[in-house]
């Protein structure tokens, strides 16, 4: 029972607090978050109307934050505007676990598990104790910003010929998780390298082994 | 206000357009052209005025204990009750809050108004002003926006009913009582104009009538026409509205709208009222968004790039 009065309490504050969730339609911008049909969107594009001494219409290209898809959506002058409960927190990189990665925030030190699917690609660039921007929305994380570059130690890759300087003939190399990229030819077996997470692509070389 | 965040990239802006404003000069010196070839006076009424014509949706700016004018219609409407024929102005208006590709607050208005003509007989001529400007700045008859070849030696007519059945597959009539009317023209309809040349959309709901006549056949329909130009709104014209009773019932009702919904009311005008006392003739006039025609004329995307 006392439970139960506790979510109806919960329940209420969030209510109130969702009227501060509005916004007017005549705020909508290029790159501002908005909350509709429960999900998060981004404004890409954005294009204000007024036919025929109309009223005013703002186009939109939206992008949800989720799953990328693009919606085009059109809003009228007196419609308003969910804003989206967005909170974002430095995390860093703590431990993998069965099919959850462990995060844990960087002042308090509590711990996050993340679907590993939610990574993508982005799992193999996880190193320990790496600085990341987790965003929330209604509390639940959506999207996790690695740092730019991440270190990593080559571990299979063809012995590159004695002074080969060309950093523009690539050959493929693998990294410890199994990642295959490009590098160029002087890069060996055992050398770290720094890899840029928003591309996947090799960077630079950091250390020879 | 433009300009409000000032930089110096602006500075930079204002050199990179400078073809596009030299283009700008030459069709504001056509346009000029055509109407004093055509018989027409050029006036300059003013800018600050007491009142504008309240009109839902569209906000007038305050300045001082007086507004700037949305447009020079009023003004222009009591030269005509003083007798004038046949004149035209080109000069700055304001809107508040719109702003966007094809907005700004602060734009160029080009109006022209002819007594004894009615809105029909603009379209020929307003045809045939694109094409003479397009002549004579550019030395032929069309011009090129967004990839597509705009023709001005002909023009279509294309009644708004029609073209929300062809285009939107709906009842204009429904829609305009659903009040969705704004949402399907620019979501389904204006984007499937066609391009190719200019399209003058006509028969709007009498709802739509704002400023204008009514149709004597079809009195569910108003006397206004919309040029569009690659799919993108130019001008407005009406068969002019100068009953007097009329008149007034409709800034009563257009007036208490406004104040429903929220917007800023304005007091009466009185030169205007004096005007439709005297009696105002029977008169077509036509607003054009000139920024917008050179956008058009330009191949530019935005009003932003041919405006200072």
């Amino acid at each position: 029972m006392i439970y139960f009065m506790h979510l109806c309490e919960n329940h209420l504050v969030n209510r109130i607090n969702r009227e501060n969730f509005l916004m007017d339609v005549s705020d909508l911008r290029k790159g501002i978050k908005i909350e509709l049909d429960g999900a998060p969107w981004t404004v890409t594009d954005f294009d204000f109307m007024k036919p025929g001494k109309g009223q005013a219409m703002y186009r939109c290209r939206l992008k949800n934050m989720i799953n990328g898809s693009t919606l085009d959506r059109t809003f009228r002058a007196v419609d308003k505007i969910e804003k989206p409960d967005l909170e974002e927190k430095e995390m860093f990189y703590s431990y993998s676990e069965g099919d959850f990665f462990v995060f844990s925030d960087s002042e308090t030190y509590e711990e996050m598990r993340i679907e590993k699917s939610k990574l993508g690609t982005q799992a193999y660039f996880l190193v320990e104790n790496a600085e990341c921007k987790i965003l929330f929305f209604n509390g639940n994380p959506i999207e996790v910003t690695l740092p730019v570059f991440i270190q990593k130690i080559i571990v299979d890759t063809e012995p590159g010929a004695r002074g080969d300087t060309a950093t523009n003939v690539m050959k493929p190399a693998k990294i410890d998780n199994g990642y295959e990229l490009a590098v160029p030819l002087f890069v060996n077996k055992g050398d770290v390298i720094k890899i840029d997470t928003r591309t996947g692509l090799y960077a630079e070389r950091v250390s020879k082994a | 206000m433009r300009n409000v965040s000032a930089k110096h990239e602006d500075i930079l802006r204002f050199s990179a357009i400078r073809p596009r404003i030299e283009q700008r000069a030459e069709i504001v010196f056509a346009v000029r052209d055509f109407f004093r070839r055509s018989g027409f006076t050029e006036v300059t009424t003013p800018v600050r005025i007491s009142a504008p014509a309240p009109e839902l949706h569209i906000n007038a700016i305050q300045s001082g204990d007086a507004f700037l004018r949305t447009s020079p219609e009023l003004e222009m409407k009591c030269m005509l009750a003083a007798g004038y024929e046949k004149i035209f102005q080109i000069g700055p208006c304001f809107r508040k809050n719109e702003i966007g590709r094809l907005h700004s607050e602060e734009f160029t208005m080009l109006e022209w108004y002819e007594a004894g003509a009615d809105c029909h007989r603009l379209i020929p001529f307003t045809s045939e002003m694109l094409g003479f400007v397009s002549r004579e700045v550019f030395g032929k008859s069309e011009c090129i926006f967004n990839g597509i070849t705009i023709d001005f030696g002909r023009y279509e007519m294309l009644p708004l009913a029609s073209a929300f059945a062809k285009f939107a597959k709906k009842d204009l009539l429904e829609i305009v009582d659903d009040g969705k009317f704004e949402e399907i023209l620019v979501d389904m309809v204006e984007p499937a104009l066609p391009k190719d040349t200019p399209v003058f959309l006509k028969g709007y709901p009498a709802r739509f009538a704002a400023l204008s006549k009514l149709s004597k056949d079809n009195p569910g329909f108003a006397e206004r026409w919309e040029l569009y130009l690659g799919g993108v709104e130019i001008a407005n014209a009406y068969s002019e509205l100068v009953d007097k009773n009329e008149q007034m019932r409709r800034f009563e009702e257009a007036l208490l709208r406004k104040k429903d919904a929220g917007e800023t009311v304005y007091p009466e005008n009185r030169l205007f009222m004096e005007a439709l006392e005297h009696g105002i003739p029977e008169c077509a006039g036509c607003a054009l968004g000139l920024d917008r025609l050179v956008m058009v004329l330009t191949g530019s995307e935005s009003i932003g790039q041919i405006m200072p």
